[in-house]
C-alpha cells in the first residue's frame, strides 16, 4: 500500500478511454463498478468535448456480485453494439473487475458480434494511464492493420495523439502542415481522428511519425517490424528539434522541398538584447519524459537557461531522461510522488519551474514563477486559441509561455536600484502579475518560520497546519547562524534571487566551517559563486 | 405557485430501471465531509482509480493538502491478506505521525477493498485501540458497488452513530452536513423559535460530538440519510418527519414540524420567520420570472431531486417532466411526494441510454444532470444544470432560497444572452 494524495497518472483503463475517445467509429465496453463513469467528465469538462465518450460501462453493483456479472457484461456489449453500430469494439476490465475475473475478452469473443472485438489486458495494480494508451493503441493496430502496398506518392502516418493529450490537437495540425509543405502526405493520424477502417490502411504509408512516445511507441515498433515502416525518433519540440525532425523526414521520404521558416520568430526573440537577462536563469523541469527532455534541451540550447533540475513521473522514460540529466551534470528525478518533487524544487531554489499542473501549485506555494509544459493539466491548458507545442509555431508559443511568468528585464533592474522604495519593494512582486503576485517564501532559517506557516495558510482554504516534517528537519539541520546585519543585507537583495543567495551563502559557510554568516561572508560567497 | 393539491405524487407508479448508471460513487462525499469535520482525515483503501476519482472530483482543492488520501492497493497487497492489514497499520501510523491535528480517522472502503473482502472494520477496531485516546478510527464503505454519490455521507454518518455517547436529555439533533453559514442560520432560527438544546451530526470537531438516547429527536436536513436515520432509531432516537428545508415553503414546513415536537405552536414559527420568509419569497421571485412555465427533467444523482422538484414546481412555477432519483426511500421522500402535483414521471435507478432517449424525445427546457452528460446535451441544443453544484453550494433554508432558484435560472438566462448576440452553433451529429 502506498498513501497517495495526488497522482500524475490515472489508472490504465483511463488511458484506453483516451484512445477510444480520440478515435471515431470505435466503441469501448468497460467492465467496471458503478461510479467509474466519473472518467467521462475528464473528456466532457477538461477537454470540453461536445459528445459523450464512446464508452459503455457495465456499472455492476454489490447485488450483482453474487449473480451473473458475466451476463451483465455480455448484455452491455450487445446493447453497445446495437445502439452505436461501431466498426470495432475494444473491451477491458477496470481495477475492480480485474479482481472478479470475468475475462471480458473471452466473453465478448463468444458472442459472435459481426465486428472485430479487441480485448485489452490492463494490469491496474502495476501500470498506469500512459501504459493504457500505449497498450490499447498497440492492440487495435495489431488486430486491424496489415502489410499493404505503399501509396504511390510518399506518405506517412502520424502516431500518438489521443483524447485528453496536452496540445495534441494543435500539434497534429502543425506537423501535418509541415509534412505537407515537404510534400509528404499524411495517410492516417491515429488514434486521434482515426476510424478502425483507417487503422486497417495504416500499412499503405511509407513511414511513421511518432509524435508521442508515451502513447504510441509500442505501435511504432510493432509497425516497424510487421509493416516494415521505419519511424521518426526526433520529437519536433523546439526549433532545433524541429529542424532535426525535418532532416529525419527528408531522409525517410527523399523530400528535398525547402521549408519556409519565415514565421519562426523564437530564435530572433531569444537572441534579441531584450532576452539577455534570461541568461543563466535556473529552471527546474518536470513532466512526462518526452516533454521534460525536450524542454531541457530548449531551455539550455535555445533559451540560454541553466537546467537546475530535471525529472519525469513516467518510469517508461526513465532511462533516456537519466542519460540527458547526466549530460547536463544533474541528477534525474524519477518519481510519481509530488512531495518528492516539491522537496527537490525547494532544495534547488530555481528561478523558474517548467512542469505540470501540480508544479504550478508548488510554484505558487513557494513563490516561484512557473509555466506548464506537460500533462496532467487543467481546463485552462486546453485553450480555444491555436497553441501547439511542436514545430515552428510551437517554438513561438513556447517562447511566449516560458518568458511571460518571469520578471521582465527592466523591472528586474529597477528592483535592484530601488529596492527600498515604498511602492516598488519586493513584496509587491512582478507588476504584470497584478495585485495577486505571490510573496517569496524563505524557508531555511528560524527567522523565516512565520513565513513558512503563512505559506501553509496561503496553500488554500485549509486551517493552518504544522510545518511539513521535512521543513522542520531542514530548520534543525541548519547549524549556521545569520548575524542580524547579514540578514538585513540579504533582505536588500531582490526577492527572486534571494533564495539562491541564501542557499549559496549557507553552503559556502558550511564548506568553510563557519558558524556565523556576516555581511562579509555574504559577499565572499557572492564572489565565490560569481559567473 | 400552485396551491397544495390533494393529488400528490406519493402513489404514482415508479419506473424502475437497471442498466448503465452515470453516477458518482460514495467516495465523492469525502470532498465536502472533510471540510465539515475539521479534525477528521478520510483514508480511502482502494486503487489508483479511487485516487484519480477524488482528484478529478476535488479539482483544485487537492492542492491545499486536504485531509483525505488514498492508500493504493498494490499487486503484493492482493496476494496475501495478512500483509494488507500490516501495510494499512504502517501507512496509518505514518499518516498520524505527520498530522497531529487529526482526531478522527475514517477508513473508507472502496470497490477493490470490498471485493477482496479486506476487513477494514477489524482494522478500524485494532487501530482505534492502538491510537487511543488521541485518535478515534472508524470505517464505512464509499464503494460504487454499494453507494451512490451522497450515500457516501449517509454511510459515514451512520458509522458514527454507534460510538456516540449515551444521552438522556431531550435534545434536537440536526442530521446532515451543512455549510457552516447555513448551520449557524438554522441554529439561530431554532433558538428564536424556542427549540433547545440543539446539536449537530456531524459536529465540526470530535469534541463537540452529540450524545444520543431514547429522548433524542432528530430532523434530517438532507434526503439521502436513510441508513443514518435507521442507525439513530436503533439507538432509541425518533425521527421528525418533514419535507426538506429547500425554499421558503420547505423551510417553514420543516421548522413547524420540529417546533410541534417541542410543543411550540405554528403561529410562533410564523411570527419568528416572517421577515426571512418575506426575504426568501422576494429573492425567489426574481429567478422565478425566468423559470415559470419551463419544463425540467431530472436525471438521477443525489436524491435531492425530489425535494428540488417540489421547490421548483411549487415556488418557481416550473413543470417537471421526469424526476429521476438513484434511490427512492418512500418513508423519507413521502412528505415531499405528497406536495408534488401529479403528472411527472418518477424514476428510480437508471439505464442512461434509455433515459437520454426520453430526454431527447421530451426536449425539456432544462435538464439536471452530471458533468459527463452536461456538455454533450448542451451541444445537442438542450440547456443543462449540472447537479454536483447542488451539493457543494449552500442551498438550504430561507436565506439561500434565492440562490437555489438562481442556480436553475442561470443556465437559461445565459442561453438567452448568448442567443441574442450570435446564432448558436448547430450540434454536429
Amino acid at each position: 500500500m502506498k498513501l497517495t494524495l495526488w497522482t500524475y497518472e490515472g489508472p490504465p483503463h483511463v488511458g484506453a478511454m483516451r484512445v477510444a475517445t480520440g478515435m471515431k467509429g470505435l466503441h469501448m465496453v468497460l467492465h467496471a463498478p458503478q461510479g467509474d463513469t466519473y472518467a467521462d467528465l475528464l473528456f466532457t469538462m477538461i477537454e470540453r468535448r461536445d459528445h459523450r465518450p464512446p464508452v459503455s460501462y457495465t456499472t455492476f453493483q454489490a447485488r450483482d456480485l453474487g449473480g451473473d456479472t458475466a451476463g451483465l457484461f455480455r448484455t452491455a456489449c450487445q446493447d453497445a453494439y446495437d445502439r452505436f453500430r461501431p466498426e470495432a469494439l475494444i473491451v477491458a476490465a477496470s481495477c475492480t473487475a480485474e479482481l472478479i475475473q470475468d475475462d471480458p475478452g473471452g466473453l465478448a469473443e463468444t458472442m459472435g458480434l459481426p465486428v472485430p472485438v479487441i480485448p485489452l489486458e490492463l494490469p491496474s495494480y502495476q501500470r498506469k494511464e500512459n501504459f493504457g494508451c500505449d497498450e490499447a493503441f498497440l492492440q487495435i493496430a495489431r488486430a486491424l492493420a496489415r502489410p499493404m502496398a505503399r501509396t504511390d506518392a510518399v506518405s506517412c502516418n502520424i502516431l500518438g495523439p489521443t483524447g485528453l493529450g496536452f496540445r495534441h490537437r494543435d500539434d497534429v495540425a502543425e506537423i501535418t502542415a509541415l509534412l505537407n509543405e515537404m510534400g509528404v502526405a499524411v495517410n492516417v493520424t491515429a488514434p486521434m481522428g482515426a476510424r478502425p477502417s483507417d487503422i486497417a490502411r495504416m500499412g499503405t504509408a511509407h513511414f511513421n511519425v511518432l509524435l508521442y512516445p508515451e502513447t504510441a511507441e509500442s505501435t511504432a515498433r510493432w509497425a516497424e517490424r510487421e509493416l516494415e515502416q521505419p519511424f521518426t525518433r526526433t520529437v519536433p519540440l523546439g526549433t532545433l528539434a524541429t529542424r532535426a525532425f525535418i532532416d529525419e523526414v527528408r531522409a525517410l521520404s527523399g523530400s528535398t522541398r525547402p521549408v519556409d521558416e519565415n514565421r519562426l520568430r523564437q530564435p530572433w526573440w531569444a537572441s534579441s538584447v531584450d532576452s539577455t537577462y534570461l541568461t543563466g536563469k535556473r529552471v527546474f523541469i518536470f513532466g512526462d519524459g518526452t516533454h521534460a527532455m525536450a524542454a531541457a534541451r530548449i531551455a539550455r540550447d535555445e533559451m540560454g537557461f541553466e537546467v537546475a533540475g530535471l525529472g519525469c513521473y513516467n518510469r517508461e522514460q526513465a532511462r533516456p531522461l537519466r542519460a540527458l540529466a547526466r549530460e547536463m551534470g544533474i541528477e534525474a528525478l524519477v518519481t510519481d510522488d509530488y512531495l518528492d518533487v516539491e522537496r527537490a524544487i525547494e532544495s534547488a531554489q530555481p528561478e523558474m519551474i517548467l512542469g505540470t499542473q501540480m508544479e504550478r501549485h508548488i510554484g505558487k506555494r513557494l513563490g516561484i514563477p512557473c509555466a506548464v509544459i506537460s500533462a496532467p493539466v487543467h481546463v485552462q491548458d486546453f485553450p480555444a486559441r491555436y497553441s501547439p507545442q511542436m514545430g515552428f509555431e510551437g517554438a513561438n508559443v513556447i517562447f511566449d509561455t516560458w518568458v511571460h511568468p518571469l520578471v521582465m528585464g527592466l523591472e528586474e533592474h529597477l528592483l535592484h536600484m530601488f529596492r527600498e522604495d515604498f511602492e516598488f519593494h519586493d513584496a509587491a512582486g512582478p507588476s504584470h502579475h497584478g495585485g495577486h503576485a505571490p510573496r517569496r517564501q524563505e524557508s531555511t532559517t528560524p527567522a523565516a518560520q512565520p513565513a513558512a506557516s503563512a505559506a501553509a495558510v496561503s496553500g488554500g482554504s485549509m486551517p493552518p497546519e504544522t510545518a511539513p516534517a521535512h521543513l522542520q528537519t531542514d530548520l534543525e539541520d541548519t547549524a549556521v547562524v545569520w548575524l542580524a546585519c547579514a540578514e538585513s543585507e540579504l533582505r536588500k537583495i531582490p526577492f527572486f534571487v534571494r533564495g539562491k543567495a541564501r542557499r549559496n551563502t549557507e553552503a559556502f559557510a558550511v564548506q568553510r566551517g563557519l558558524a556565523r554568516i556576516s555581511v562579509d561572508t555574504l559577499y565572499e560567497a557572492k564572489a565565490h559563486y560569481a559567473r | 405557485m400552485t396551491a397544495p393539491t390533494p393529488t400528490g405524487c406519493r402513489d404514482a407508479p415508479v419506473l424502475k430501471e437497471r442498466g448503465q448508471r452515470e453516477v458518482f460513487c460514495g467516495l465523492t462525499g469525502i470532498i465536502w465531509l472533510h471540510r465539515k469535520m475539521q479534525d477528521a482525515f478520510f483514508l480511502v483503501v482502494g486503487s489508483r482509480t479511487c485516487a484519480h476519482l477524488l482528484q478529478s472530483a476535488a479539482g483544485v482543492m487537492i492542492f491545499a493538502e486536504p485531509r483525505f488520501g488514498t492508500a493504493i492497493l498494490e499487486e503484493k497487497d492482493l496476494a496475501g491478506m495478512a500483509d494488507a492489514q500490516a501495510e494499512l497499520d504502517r501507512e496509518v501510523a505514518r499518516l498520524l505521525d505527520r498530522r497531529h491535528d487529526i482526531r478522527r480517522l475514517f477508513l473508507v472502503g472502496s470497490c477493490p477493498s470490498e471485493v477482496i473482502k479486506l476487513d477494514i472494520g477489524k482494522a478500524a477496531e485494532r487501530l482505534s485501540a492502538a491510537h487511543a485516546p488521541h485518535v478515534q478510527v472508524l470505517n464505512y464503505s464509499g464503494s460504487g458497488i454499494e453507494t451512490t454519490f451522497t450515500e457516501g455521507e449517509d454511510a459515514c454518518l451512520a458509522a458514527m452513530v454507534p460510538v456516540l455517547s449515551e444521552s438522556d436529555r431531550k435534545e434536537l439533533l440536526l442530521v446532515g452536513a451543512l455549510p457552516d453559514v447555513v448551520e449557524d442560520q438554522t441554529l439561530g432560527l431554532l433558538d428564536a423559535i424556542g427549540v433547545t438544546p440543539v446539536r449537530c451530526l456531524p459536529a465540526r470537531r470530535a469534541a463537540e460530538a452529540p450524545g444520543v438516547g431514547s429522548k433524542t429527536v432528530f430532523a434530517l436536513t438532507q434526503p439521502f440519510l436513510g441508513e443514518t436515520s435507521a442507525a439513530l432509531v436503533r439507538r432509541g432516537a425518533r425521527r421528525i418527519a418533514a419535507p426538506f428545508p429547500f425554499g421558503a415553503e420547505g423551510t417553514t414546513l420543516w421548522l413547524k414540524a420540529v417546533a410541534a415536537e417541542f410543543g411550540i405552536a405554528p403561529e410562533v414559527v410564523d411570527r419568528v420567520t416572517a421577515a426571512p420568509r418575506a426575504r426568501a419569497a422576494k429573492a425567489v421571485s426574481g429567478a422565478a420570472e425566468t423559470l415559470r412555465g419551463k419544463r425540467i427533467f431530472f436525471m438521477p444523482d443525489s436524491q435531492l431531486e425530489i425535494p428540488l422538484a417540489r421547490f421548483l414546481t411549487r415556488e418557481c412555477g416550473m413543470q417537471a417532466i421526469e424526476i429521476g432519483t438513484p434511490y427512492l426511500h418512500t418513508a423519507i421522500h413521502g412528505p415531499e411526494l405528497d406536495l408534488i402535483e401529479a403528472g411527472p414521471r418518477l424514476s428510480e435507478g437508471q439505464d442512461v441510454d434509455l433515459q437520454l432517449d426520453r430526454v431527447r424525445a421530451a426536449r425539456p427546457d432544462l435538464t439536471v444532470c452530471g458533468l459527463g452528460l452536461a456538455n454533450p446535451l448542451e451541444a445537442e441544443g438542450l440547456a443543462t444544470k449540472w447537479a454536483i453544484e447542488l451539493v457543494f453550494t449552500p442551498i438550504h433554508f430561507y436565506e439561500q432560497a434565492g440562490d437555489l432558484a438562481a442556480l436553475f435560472a442561470r443556465p437559461l438566462r445565459r442561453r438567452a444572452l448568448l442567443d441574442r448576440r450570435a446564432p448558436r452553433l448547430e450540434a454536429a451529429e
